[in-house]
């Protein structure tokens, strides 16, 4: 399969080694990847907060841009969010009949990299090697947003060497929710002490999730702590391979 | 006015609250997750819900005025009231014209919403709140921090404090069966000797005049069956089409918000009638801001809004502030996004934003009200009545930075340039923000697509 890679302005610029595994994971696995340089941001965090009107330009941008492709892929449960349901909200808002048909044309072909894997590409076991002991947090926009239910764990659990420890009240928001970890600085605070008391529990040495975004939350949060806890993205994990620990 | 934010710190430091709430919150989700699983067609009630709270909506003129026609044609009285002084206006002229100095009232929202004990006290009248967690709320000179348990934020040590402090009793355990029976000794005494009532209203009726109260624990029976006269004062947006739609309703209400199969005590009654209940039924039928909320597309799912409370007990937000820094009789999820529409954006502009949108809210919501996206919605309504701001101005910059290939490389090579300057503790507004208790991530040497364009496009 042709694959677009749609990254993420965030990652595209903080975590670029999640962009890379994406990558390697998919032509590991047999298939093509293209990235259209073009791509900017979805215009997520202008939507969410409170911005339509700046994020409307950035909606067409992206539809534009991938207009042509047969499948994108994204490591990022919220933009994939903000493409499949938001760009609709967002052409009724602004009464643009082109942009709701053209985000209706490209939504179907639009994946979270563990819809693409499981769902589009059939396949949970793809042959990554990770010796650690590793928790799975499932990201809100990907939990009930997109419902990907359990599929980043059926990856992950397919994964070999891998020792993975159920995350203590999972389903529960690890606090980030973009400007809200700012604008509600005391409460997003409280959540994450939470979020990370559970991680610290589980006495995993890997916290990970398929959204960088509260990965980089949750991270910042366990090095500030010193916890001796890394945030690693299920892309990552899934990327690595025997062949990484000979290098 | 205090926001939200400012509000939310005592909560956050309050750990005795934290507890009770934590403590109480988890119980009654857990019991939610078993009562919902038990019905297979869950969903399908949901929508069922959902679609007869907008067939109202679309033509609430039309029910409303049935339903008036109904309850007049039963022996019933009805007040139509645009906002909460006129509402209050017409009950406390109604209690007086009774000659009563003393009401009982069911647990009831919008009486709350509207200030009307208050407002009665001012007129020489006492309004006794017969719902245990209300009378509580009363006692304590306290305000609800939930819209089904008012008093989740007390435990019940400080309940039995402050039931021997108020009630008269000397000796009493925090045995829960030995506060409920203090209470009741209080309370009987009132029930017996009130001529006036006072509710709210679940639902009403509009194909036959039915006002429905449902409750736990046998108050509300008691003050609308014994006093001679019954006065309800119901928000416009809880009328129903028929009786048959209380089929949907209240297998969805219960579950959602006491998880029970079925709450304890269903009221219905229709007008008046001879030698049974109450002589005088009066409905004062009240908008106080509904019809604004009516107004907006988006915002009017808002009035779907069964004042069940599941959205409450699942909010991570909820959980951590409780329900005093919301500052309104409608806290949580169902209360970021109500309070606004009801008082106006510009008097609770900071409540859209009491929330991660982690959506935890809108899987629970028995008629399917999809709270993030009327939060986000609400958003755009504050900024733009907010106006210009650095926050405006900044959120303008970067879409433009994003609208163009070059100019958003541009901003990638500057922040990497920017790394390890001023410490983060230095940093303006929301960087130091973030940095108060979380390290920002490394900007690293390479951008993703300038390793892809090193890799792929030689």
């Amino acid at each position: 399969m042709n694959v677009a890679l749609f990254i993420a302005c965030f990652n595209d610029t903080l975590f670029p080694s999640t962009g890379r595994a994406v990558v390697r994971l998919l032509e590991r696995l047999g298939h093509t990847v293209e990235f259209p340089l073009e791509q900017t941001c979805c215009g997520q965090m202008h939507f969410n907060s409170g911005y339509p009107d700046e994020a409307l330009p950035l909606a067409r941008r992206f539809v534009r841009v991938f207009a042509g492709c047969d499948a994108v892929v994204s490591p990022s449960a919220s933009c994939v969010g903000m493409v499949r349901r938001e760009f609709a909200h967002l052409a009724e808002r602004a009464a643009d009949e082109l942009l709701a048909a053209d985000a209706a044309e490209l939504a179907p072909r639009v994946f979270e990299l563990s819809e693409l894997l499981v769902d589009e590409l059939g396949v949970e076991d793809v042959g990554a090697y990770y010796p650690h002991r590793v928790t799975y947090h499932p990201t809100c926009h990907g939990l009930r947003g997109l419902g990907l239910g359990d599929r980043p764990l059926r990856l992950l659990r397919a994964v070999r060497g891998i020792e993975l420890v159920e995350l203590p009240d999972a389903e529960e928001c690890c606090g980030f929710g973009g400007t809200f970890s700012v604008k509600n600085a005391d409460v997003s605070a409280a959540m994450l002490a939470d979020k990370l008391r559970c991680i610290g529990d589980t006495g995993s040495e890997v916290c990970t999730a398929g959204d960088n975004s509260c990965l980089m939350h949750i991270g910042g949060g366990l090095t500030r702590l010193q916890a001796g806890v890394r945030t690693v993205h299920l892309a990552e994990i899934l990327a690595a391979t025997e062949s990484d620990r000979s290098r | 006015m205090t926001t939200f934010q400012q509000a939310a710190r005592s909560g956050l430091r309050d750990a005795q609250l934290r507890r009770n709430l934590d403590h109480a919150t988890r119980t009654i989700r857990d019991k939610r997750s078993r009562a919902v699983a038990e019905l297979p067609d869950w969903e399908a009630l949901r929508s069922a819900a959902a679609a007869a709270k907008d067939e109202v909506l679309g033509r609430l003129d039309d029910y409303l005025l049935e339903l008036e026609q109904r309850v007049q044609e039963r022996g019933g009285a009805v007040h139509w009231a645009r906002d909460a002084a006129e509402a209050n206006r017409i009950v406390a002229d109604l209690v007086l014209a009774t000659g009563a100095d003393e009401v009982v009232k069911v647990k009831s929202l919008t009486t709350e919403e509207i200030g009307l004990n208050e407002a009665l006290a001012e007129h020489g009248i006492a309004a006794v709140e017969t719902d245990l967690a209300a009378l509580i709320i009363q006692l304590g000179d306290d305000t609800s921090s939930h819209i089904l348990v008012p008093a989740i934020h007390k435990n019940r040590a400080q309940i039995r404090e402050l039931f021997l402090r108020t009630l008269g009793v000397t000796e009493l355990s925090d045995e829960p069966a030995a506060l409920t029976e203090a209470a009741r000794r209080y309370l009987r005494e009132r029930f017996l000797r009130a001529r006036v009532g006072v509710s709210g209203a679940n639902f009403g009726v509009a194909a036959t005049g039915t006002v429905c109260v449902v409750e736990s624990e046998g108050n509300g029976r008691m003050c609308t069956t014994l006093p001679e006269t019954l006065i309800t004062v119901m928000g416009i947006e809880k009328v129903v089409p028929t009786l048959a739609d209380l089929e949907v309703f209240l297998q969805l209400l219960p579950r959602s918000s006491t998880a029970e199969r079925m709450n304890p005590y269903t009221s219905l009654w229709t007008g008046v009638h001879e030698g049974d209940g109450p002589r005088e039924f009066h409905l004062v039928l009240l908008d106080n801001g509904r019809t604004n909320v009516l107004a907006d597309e988006i915002g009017r799912q808002t009035l779907r809004c069964i004042r069940c409370s599941a959205c409450l007990n699942v909010c991570p937000v909820y959980a951590r502030t409780g329900g005093h820094a919301y500052g309104s009789v409608y806290p949580g999820p169902i209360g970021a996004i109500l309070t606004p529409q009801l008082v106006g954006i510009d008097k609770a502009g900071s409540l859209p934003y009491a929330s991660s949108l982690c959506g935890a809210c809108a899987d629970v919501c028995p008629v399917n009200i999809d709270i993030p996206r009327v939060l986000v919605h609400l958003r755009a309504h504050e900024t733009a009545q907010r106006g210009p701001s650095a926050e405006r101005l900044s959120m303008q910059a970067l879409a433009r930075m994003f609208a163009s290939r070059e100019r958003f490389e541009r901003l990638q090579r500057v922040a990497r340039r920017g790394r390890g300057l001023p410490g983060l503790s230095r940093l303006p507004g929301p960087l130091r923000e973030w940095g108060r208790v979380r390290d920002l991530p490394q900007i690293p040497d390479e951008s993703f697509r300038d390793w892809w364009r090193r890799e792929r496009s030689r």
